[in-house]
């Protein structure tokens, strides 16, 4: 470290035209870039706070003209479907992250132990699974018509359990974990489950940790299976599903708002979609900032060697 | 004697576990007076029934694993003869007429499939270029920077748009664009300019979705690259600034060679997936609307539409598989070169 810091300051001090360019040009382009990022957020919620007529009139605006509640207000009114909206979508994160996580970092065991003899023709097993796929049309047919799985929640929970890459990951991860620690399990007499639920699990949080966000990231997004799967008789859908269908049907803008005896003609069909959104995805850039190294140490171990 | 026992250890490939180092040592042991012919093969190799109970419980492990990609992914693939039928949904897929190739044929000649095929590969190619560009342009300038804090602020301002669902996605483009209320509509007009209708202007999207897909992922890839750089020794860096190198030249001829097997492979397997499209972006921000389908209509688009709303099984299976077969070319191929390029690297 005390190197290191050595090194640092010796780049503080030698600095010549071309490093104060370089230096000069980073700072203006990135920040652009940066708040380009951000700034479609900000907008939605600049909007969703805008009264109705203001954007009629004037546009998306990135402070609100007249500011207003009135999309929201309408939104908790008539809670229900929101509501039902986020306890379908965290029950499916937390049962489908843990139940993910758990057989992920199972198999992710297993096939990195150098004397499993089949380890090899499993990995290719579930590795070919991503390089050849039946296609949608097939999946669907075998989902829907051999399995029975319309409109029901498993057919969403199901398919996002895993996937060949966060096995993989997993597999890079617990090869970093001395091997030493399976030997002296095994010395002391424990099977190979043992060793890995008492021995290996707890000393490896870290990739629990990030392959667990990422399996939860996929559920909190979901809306692809939600609408191959879930037709309109499922009344509480996925909050992203629900989101899609409140910016896509008219239908659902009302029936969101359906306790509320509004007129159609005065809904404010734009802001309560701007709503809506902050509402649905509030959450997670709430808890982006804690969670956010957890993907970067996820990036970086598993986005070279796959 | 001891030639045929260091024989049996050394010079084969295998990788003995302790109890067959033991066994060996045992024979040897038991033998080593009065035998002189070679080990009997059967000792290295304990039969299949012993391995399977001694490794019984790693594959119960594995067990729940395998079942599901049996499930979901195994059980579909033979369905994919869906793709050669006329097929009818009443009478199932064994009920339904065979018809070979032609629903293949048919895409084919209607020019439907090469519309496919073409918007998908140059999205991609447009994804995957300009997309490493920026990424390791932005990964090399930070590396640049002092501040830890700035290097981490703009890090995670870039890095918030890869987190969020394309639905919320199709919102933001929505809430930008849009002629009647459109964020970027309200500026132009006040600037006394006219927007042009974009939705309904299909030579616009490619823009607008390559400026889409650049927005979400820079930063996801500027984090592969910049944990990339730093793992570049750094006294390579301090010894050409000592040699009077410049900043430009410690990019042009120091970071940018070591970055150099990183990207080819990074590339390579970019490519590997270059007739795969990214279903979610796509169907959002453009959904049904036929106007721009020219342009923006990429294969997996066609075969969803296919599915929900045309109920065209056929077809939609035909294009899936298609894009399966040419796609799983693709990767042998990629893997195949990067194999030759990077053994280590290679997937398989």
């Amino acid at each position: 470290m005390a190197k290191k810091e050595h090194v640092e300051n010796f780049r503080h001090l030698k600095l010549d035209w071309s490093d104060r360019a370089i230096r000069g040009f980073t700072y203006v382009f990135v920040t652009l870039f940066a708040v380009a990022c951000i700034i479609p957020f900000w907008l939605i919620i600049s909007s969703s706070f805008s009264s109705e007529s203001a954007i009629r009139r004037t546009g998306f605006a990135l402070w609100p003209r007249e500011f207003s509640l009135r999309s929201y207000q309408l939104i908790l009114q008539s809670p229900d479907l929101l509501i039902g909206s986020y306890i379908v979508t965290i029950l499916m994160t937390v049962i489908g992250t843990a139940v993910g996580l758990f057989v992920i970092s199972m198999t992710g065991y297993a096939l990195q132990r150098k004397d499993f003899f089949i380890r090899n023709k499993i990995s290719f097993f579930i590795y070919f699974t991503s390089l050849f796929t039946a296609g949608l049309v097939p999946f669907y047919y075998v989902i829907v018509k051999i399995y029975g799985l319309k409109d029901n929640y498993l057919a969403v929970l199901l398919p996002l359990l895993m996937n060949p890459w966060l096995i993989i990951l997993m597999k890079n991860f617990v090869k970093a974990i001395p091997h030493e620690i399976t030997e002296s399990g095994k010395i002391d007499g424990a099977g190979d489950f043992t060793i890995f639920y008492k021995l290996i699990m707890p000393s490896m949080t870290p990739a629990l940790a990030t392959i667990g966000l990422f399996i939860a990231l996929g559920y909190w997004n979901e809306w692809y299976f939600s609408s191959l799967f879930l037709t309109t008789i499922v009344k509480y859908r996925p909050l992203q599903y629900h989101l899609y269908n409140i910016i896509n049907t008219v239908a659902s803008l009302k029936n969101s708002v359906a306790s509320s005896n509004v007129v159609i003609e005065d809904l404010p069909t734009e802001t309560l979609k701007m709503a809506t959104a902050v509402l649905a995805t509030g959450p997670i850039i709430f808890v982006y900032p804690f969670v956010q190294k957890y993907f970067v140490a996820g990036l970086t171990v598993g986005s070279v060697k796959g | 004697m001891t030639n045929n026992f260091e024989y049996g250890i050394l010079n084969t490939e295998k990788t003995f576990t302790k109890y067959e180092v033991i066994g060996l040592a045992r024979t040897y042991l038991n033998n080593r007076t009065t035998v002189a012919d070679p080990l009997p093969a059967n000792i290295n190799k304990p039969t299949l029934g012993k391995k399977l109970r001694r490794n019984k419980t790693l594959i119960f492990m594995c067990l729940p694993a395998i079942l599901f990609f049996i499930a979901f992914s195994y059980v579909p693939m033979p369905y994919s003869y869906i793709a050669f039928t006329k097929f009818n949904y009443i009478k199932g897929i064994f009920g339904s007429p065979f018809v070979g190739f032609k629903n293949f044929a048919f895409l084919f000649r209607s020019g439907q499939l090469l519309l496919l095929l073409r918007n998908t590969v140059l999205y991609n190619l447009a994804f995957i270029l300009l997309g490493n560009f920026l990424q390791i342009t932005f990964a090399i300038l930070l590396n640049e920077v002092q501040s830890k804090a700035f290097k981490k602020t703009t890090q995670s301002m870039m890095f918030l748009p890869y987190f969020i669902s394309p639905v919320l996605v199709s919102l933001l483009v929505y809430n930008m664009i849009n002629y009647d209320y459109g964020f970027l509509s309200a500026l132009i007009r006040s600037w006394g300019g006219t927007m042009p209708k974009l939705y309904s202007t299909a030579s616009a999207w490619p823009f607008i979705i390559i400026l889409v897909n650049l927005w979400q992922t820079t930063g996801y890839g500027t984090v592969i690259y910049f944990a990339a750089i730093t793992s570049i020794d750094e006294s390579m860096l301090e010894a050409a600034r000592v040699d009077g190198a410049n900043g430009f030249q410690r990019i042009r001829f120091i970071l940018l060679p070591c970055l150099k097997p990183t990207v080819i492979i990074l590339l390579l397997f970019a490519m590997g997936g270059i007739i795969r499209g990214n279903f979610g972006l796509f169907y959002n921000l453009v959904g049904n609307n036929s106007v721009l389908f020219n342009t923006t209509d990429i294969i997996e688009t066609y075969v969803y539409r296919a599915l929900m709303n045309n109920f065209n099984f056929s077809q939609g299976s035909a294009v899936g598989l298609f894009q399966s077969v040419v796609g799983f070319g693709i990767v042998m191929v990629a893997n195949t070169v990067v194999r030759h390029i990077e053994p280590d690297y290679s997937l398989f």
